[in-house]
């Protein structure tokens, strides 16, 4: 089976047809079996001047941790970054594709590629190959434009601008959490501790989230990444 | 599900440190006693393959061909470990996890010791160390406890053949002997074949006494005739040269 980047014609079942609650969460029910997951953790928040990506390190097969110290945020281009959820796999083709595009993008316009710009490219290899694919992303970044931004880009493809994100399988423990904390005005500080606090908080409850918490802080001069170790966060045993 | 192997790979202070057994099963049956499964793939870099021994053998033949090739087009002196995984991850992703190569790279390049784990659907991680196939397990177990950063290289060693062992003794899929290769950042490398043969049987088949009716020399078979006809060699002066007009 090829990976093509074209619209596929769809004979599909609807998966909703056979759906029967099993307790497992979107991430991992279509996983082939001894596929890698980033069943995961993943948020952005933008900032007065940027944006703060975090994401918890774990990747696991069916009950295995097989890296509990992974990178799950990806730079996309100078100061656009992606959180990755979903197939491990699926995910990081997705990112070298649009990594790619965005590089040449860049070359041939001669300025930075703008994230609503990076958030589309990636939406488009999200929803076109669909039925291919196992992918939660949240895009994130700088541009000159319109400063920091935040894109989700959940698992069919759509792509939605918000004034936070959070993904993965985790996320469904936080969304109380954050909707209670998160205000629009929000300062980088305030921002970046409200992200590592609800990260923990979601990696004390989801056994697919864990290890360390990695951030990235992206703003116009720089990207600042940094990772809390896993005895250290800001909540849990 | 895991694949019948324990294969290891660790960074330590001069380099990079790769493990295997040498089981290779067909299901509970045990195939090759002795397989070799860590893999060339370029002077610099090698690689250790679990899961289906075909694909793990072939992907690896295939890519270290494309490294060299490489090397020949751009007139690189050395391939990047990063090459090779991004070269293995790109094929494994397109074939969407059917070719079952689970692998351990390991090398030295301009840059440094690197370690990468690959798995058959194309993800890959990049790590100071790492365990995989069904003895992977009891194998991380040891690195758990064992591994710590700019380790020396017999310390590394050590490490290494002690994490493969567990899967050896503690994991069904898992036997036989252990192969270590050690990478240096100063270009040498040591392929230490049967490192470790915990497991060496050959004593004890050589210890049984079996009927002298087995050993047949020669003579045992009677020759009632032979004939000799050399091969018949077409040599440069049974050929006629005729230049064509031009």
């Amino acid at each position: 089976m090829a990976f093509s980047l074209t619209q596929s014609a769809r004979q599909t079942h609807d998966p909703m047809d056979s759906y029967v609650y099993d307790g497992k969460s979107a991430e991992t029910r279509n996983l082939k079996p001894g596929e890698l997951s980033t069943g995961t953790t993943i948020m952005a928040i933008p900032f007065d001047g940027g944006v703060v990506l975090g994401a918890d390190s774990r990747v696991s097969t069916g009950t295995y941790v097989a890296n509990r110290t992974s990178d799950k945020i990806s730079q996309l281009h100078d100061r656009i970054w992606a959180c990755r959820s979903g197939s491990a796999a699926d995910t990081q083709a997705l990112t070298d594709y649009v990594r790619h595009y965005l590089g040449q993008l860049a070359i041939e316009t001669g300025r930075l590629p703008t994230v609503k710009t990076a958030a589309y490219l990636m939406r488009k290899l999200c929803y076109e190959n669909k039925d291919n694919l196992m992918a939660g992303v949240i895009v994130g970044g700088w541009d000159p434009v319109e400063g920091g931004s935040v894109y989700n880009i959940p698992l069919g493809g759509t792509c939605i601008k918000m004034p936070f994100a959070i993904g993965g399988s985790g996320s469904t423990y936080i969304y109380g959490l954050v909707d209670s904390e998160f205000t629009a005005d929000m300062g980088k500080n305030e921002a970046v501790t409200l992200v590592k606090k609800a990260i923990s908080h979601a990696m004390a409850r989801d056994g697919s989230s864990g290890g360390i918490i990695r951030t990235v802080i992206v703003s116009e001069g720089s990207n600042e990444r940094e990772y809390i170790p896993g005895n250290n966060l800001p909540y849990g045993p | 599900t895991k694949t019948g192997t324990t294969i290891v790979g660790l960074v330590y202070k001069n380099g990079v440190v790769l493990g295997a057994d040498t089981r290779a099963t067909n299901g509970t049956e045990v195939a090759d006693k002795d397989c070799e499964k860590i893999h060339f793939l370029a002077p610099n870099i090698y690689c250790c393959g679990a899961g289906t021994a075909a694909d793990t053998e072939k992907t690896t033949e295939l890519i270290s061909s494309n490294l060299e090739l490489l090397r020949m087009n751009t007139g690189m002196k050395q391939s990047r470990v990063v090459t090779a995984c991004t070269l293995l991850k790109r094929m494994l992703f397109r074939y969407q996890g059917h070719i079952g190569a689970a692998l351990v790279l390991g090398g030295c390049d301009s840059k440094g010791p690197h370690v990468y784990q690959i798995y058959p659907h194309g993800s890959t991680g990049k790590l100071p160390y790492t365990t995989m196939g069904s003895g992977s397990l009891a194998a991380m177990s040891v690195f758990e406890t064992g591994w710590t950063e700019n380790m020396e290289e017999a310390d590394a060693v050590e490490l290494a053949k002690r994490a493969i062992l567990a899967g050896v003794f503690n994991d069904l899929g898992s036997g036989s002997n252990c192969d270590t290769c050690v990478i240096r950042l100063d270009g040498t490398v040591s392929f230490d074949r049967g490192a470790v043969k915990p497991n060496d049987v050959g004593p004890f088949r050589d210890a049984i006494q079996r009927s002298d009716r087995l050993n047949m020399t020669k003579g045992t078979t009677a020759t009632l005739n032979s004939s000799f006809v050399k091969h018949n060699r077409v040599t440069l002066a049974d050929v006629t040269v005729t230049e064509m007009e031009a």
